[in-house]
C-alpha cells in the first residue's frame, strides 16, 4: 500500500466514528497498545523534547526502506504516533519526504502537531523527515 | 457578590469551545479582562495617545497625569509610603529580573541568597544567574518543601546565616495554592537583617497586600494576573532600597543630564523606568484594580474559596486522585493527578468538553521533581467562576478518566 492509500484508509476508519469521544476512545485504544519502540530506544538520545508530553523515535533503513518506532509517556500523543508510524513507517525516504501527511488534518486531529501544543508531535514529525533526507542523501552517496 | 451581573463584565466567557460552553479554569496564567479595562485601552487610543513628560502640548500632559495617577493609585493599592516606590515594568518576571541585576552591587562573592523550593522559574533563574556569573562564589540556598506544601519556617530561620543578602520567596504558589505566612516570614528575616522580595504574581490577586504591614523590601506583580492587561507589571521597592540600588537600563525617562563625558540619572521612580513606558497598561491596571476594589476583596476571596472547596471536596470523591498542595491557608488553585494518567492527556480530554484548565510543570520542573511527577492538571479559579462549572469540570473529568483508565 502507498502512504496515500494508508492514508485513505485512516481517513475510512475514522468516517465511522459519530462524535469525539469515539475518535478519543480510538487513539487511547491505539496509544494502549504494547509499546511501538525497543525499551533500548527509549533513551535521552531519542528522546523529542516536547515540554508536555515525551516522545522517543527511533529510524533505521533498511532494504532501502525507512522503518519507524516511537512512543510516548501520554497515551493520546502515543495514539497518533501509532498512526503516523503506521502510515509512514516502511517507506522509502523519498516517499515519507513526499507525503503531505494531510490526512490529520481531515480526521481532525491537526491541532494536536501544531508546535504551541509542546506535546513533541510536531518535532517529531520534523525529525521524521530529517531522517528521511539523511538517509536519501546516504544513499545517493553509496550509489556514486 | 451577583456572578451573574459580574459574568456579563466579561463578555470573553460567554463563548462556546468545541462545541460547549467555556469554563475557564486558568487564571492563574491569565485572567480574562472586564469590560472597563477593554474601554480604558480604547479610551487611550481614541482620546489620549501621547509620550508621556517633558511634552509642552495638551495631549501629552492628560497622558502623563493619567500615568502618574496611576503609579499613585497603585501605591495606594498596595499601601506603599511613597508613588516612587512604584516602578512599572512588563510584569514580574521582568520585576525580577530588574532586581537581580541591579541587586549585584548588594549581592557579592561569598555571599548567599535564600529561595524556596516551591518558586516559580521566575523568581529562581534570575537569581541562578546571578550566583552563576559570580563563578560560584554566590551561593544559591534553597528552602525545602514540605510534602502537604507549606515552608518550615524554624528551618528558615537556621538557613539565614550571616552570609544571606536576599530571601525571594513567593507569596503565594502558583501550583499548589499556598499562601505563605509572608509577614511571619519577613519578621524572621528582618531579624537577621535580611532584605526580602515577594513574588506577588498570584498573591496580588488572591490575597491583601499591604507592603507596610507585610514590612517587606520588595514586591513584584503582574497586571495580567489580576484582570488589568498583559506587558504591565509592578516592582515595589522600599525608597531606601531603590535609591542606594544602580539603574537597570539606560536612555529615555531615566536619564537626568547627558554629555559625552558623563550621564546623571533621573529621581526615582523614573531611575527605573528607560525609554517610553507602557502607558495605557498602566492606566488599565488602574482601571482592573479599581475594579477589583469596587467589587469588594473580601467578597472575592471568600467566593473563590468557596469554589476552591467545593472543587476540592468533588475531586477528592474521585477514586486515584493525588492533589498537591494540601496547605491549610490555600489559595484559589488546586493541581492534581489521577492514578497514572497523564496530565497532558486529561487536559486535551477536558479541552474538548469545554474546559480550559493548565497542564505540565507550571514552570515549577524543581517542585514537580520534588514529588516526582511530569506535571498536574491544574484548575485555578477567579471572581467570575460559578459553582456549577465546578460540577461541570468535575463531571468532565470523570469522564475523561473513564475514556482514559
Amino acid at each position: 500500500m502507498t502512504i496515500a492509500e494508508k492514508e485513505q484508509e485512516v481517513l475510512e476508519e475514522f468516517s465511522m466514528f459519530e462524535d469525539w469521544m469515539d475518535k478519543y476512545a480510538y487513539l487511547i485504544e491505539l496509544g494502549k497498545e504494547l509499546p511501538l519502540i525497543d525499551e533500548k530506544y527509549k533513551t535521552n538520545q531519542y528522546l523529542i523534547s516536547g515540554c508536555q508530553s515525551r516522545v522517543w523515535l527511533h529510524a533505521e533503513l533498511k532494504e532501502g526502506k525507512m522503518f519507524l518506532t516511537a512512543d510516548s509517556d501520554a497515551v493520546i500523543t502515543k495514539g497518533i504516533i501509532s498512526l503516523l508510524v503506521r502510515v509512514l513507517s516502511g517507506h522509502t525516504p523519498a516517499e515519507i519526504l513526499a507525503a503531505k501527511l494531510d490526512f490529520l488534518e481531515q480526521i481532525g486531529l491537526k491541532e494536536h502537531l501544531s508546535p504551541t501544543r509542546a506535546n513533541g508531535l510536531s518535532s517529531m514529525v520534523k525529525q521524521i523527515m530529517l531522517y528521511a533526507r539523511a538517509f536519501q542523501i546516504k544513499s545517493k552517496e553509496k550509489k556514486s | 457578590m451577583d456572578i451573574e451581573r459580574i459574568r456579563k463584565d466579561f463578555p470573553i466567557l460567554d463563548q462556546q469551545v468545541n462545541g460547549q460552553p467555556l469554563v475557564y479554569f486558568d487564571n492563574a496564567a491569565t485572567t480574562q479582562k472586564p469590560l472597563a479595562v477593554i474601554r480604558r485601552i480604547s479610551d487611550y487610543y481614541l482620546k489620549e495617545n501621547s509620550n508621556v513628560h517633558r511634552g509642552v502640548h495638551h495631549l501629552s500632559q492628560v497622558a502623563t497625569e493619567a500615568y502618574e495617577n496611576a503609579r499613585n493609585f497603585v501605591a495606594n493599592y498596595i499601601n506603599a509610603e511613597d508613588s516612587k516606590e512604584i516602578i512599572f515594568t512588563r510584569g514580574t518576571t521582568e520585576s525580577i529580573n530588574l532586581l537581580a541585576t541591579v541587586m549585584r552591587s548588594w549581592i557579592l562573592p561569598g555571599d548567599e541568597i535564600v529561595i524556596t523550593g516551591m518558586e516559580h522559574h521566575s523568581n529562581l533563574v534570575p537569581w541562578q544567574q546571578l550566583c552563576e556569573s559570580s563563578g560560584g562564589k554566590i551561593k544559591l540556598k534553597v528552602l525545602p518543601v514540605n510534602l502537604d506544601g507549606t515552608l518550615d519556617l524554624g528551618f528558615l530561620e537556621k538557613m539565614l546565616t550571616p552570609q544571606v543578602k536576599l530571601l525571594a520567596v513567593t507569596h503565594i504558589s502558583n501550583v499548589l495554592g499556598t499562601i505563605n505566612p509572608v509577614k511571619e516570614i519577613v519578621e524572621l528575616a528582618h531579624k537577621k537583617g535580611v532584605p526580602v522580595l515577594l513574588d506577588g504574581a498570584q498573591g496580588i490577586a488572591h490575597a491583601k497586600v499591604d507592603v507596610q504591614e507585610l514590612g517587606v523590601d520588595f514586591y513584584a506583580f503582574s497586571g495580567h494576573k489580576i484582570y488589568g492587561p498583559m506587558g504591565i507589571g509592578v516592582l515595589y521597592g522600599r525608597f531606601t532600597w531603590l535609591k542606594r540600588l544602580p539603574p537597570y537600563q539606560f536612555g529615555g525617562e531615566m536619564i537626568d543630564r547627558v554629555t559625552f563625558k558623563k550621564t546623571t540619572f533621573n529621581e526615582l521612580p523614573y531611575k527605573y523606568e528607560a525609554g517610553t513606558p507602557n502607558v495605557v497598561g498602566a492606566l488599565s491596571l488602574e482601571t482592573a484594580l479599581r475594579y477589583v476594589q469596587q467589587t469588594g476583596l473580601e467578597k472575592i476571596f471568600q467566593h473563590e474559596d468557596k469554589l476552591l472547596k467545593y472543587a476540592t471536596e468533588k475531586l477528592k470523591e474521585i477514586e486515584g486522585v493525588r492533589i498537591f498542595g494540601q496547605a491549610p491557608n490555600k489559595a484559589a488553585v488546586v493541581s492534581f493527578l489521577i492514578d497514572d494518567i497523564h496530565p497532558y492527556d486529561l487536559g486535551m480530554l477536558l479541552d474538548q468538553m469545554g474546559i480550559a484548565v493548565r497542564t505540565g510543570h507550571h514552570c515549577a520542573e524543581p517542585l514537580m521533581n520534588f514529588y516526582c511527577i511530569p506535571g498536574t492538571v491544574r484548575a485555578s479559579f477567579a471572581m467570575y467562576n460559578t459553582l456549577k462549572e465546578v460540577d461541570i469540570f468535575i463531571n468532565a473529568v470523570k469522564k475523561a478518566v473513564g475514556m482514559l483508565r
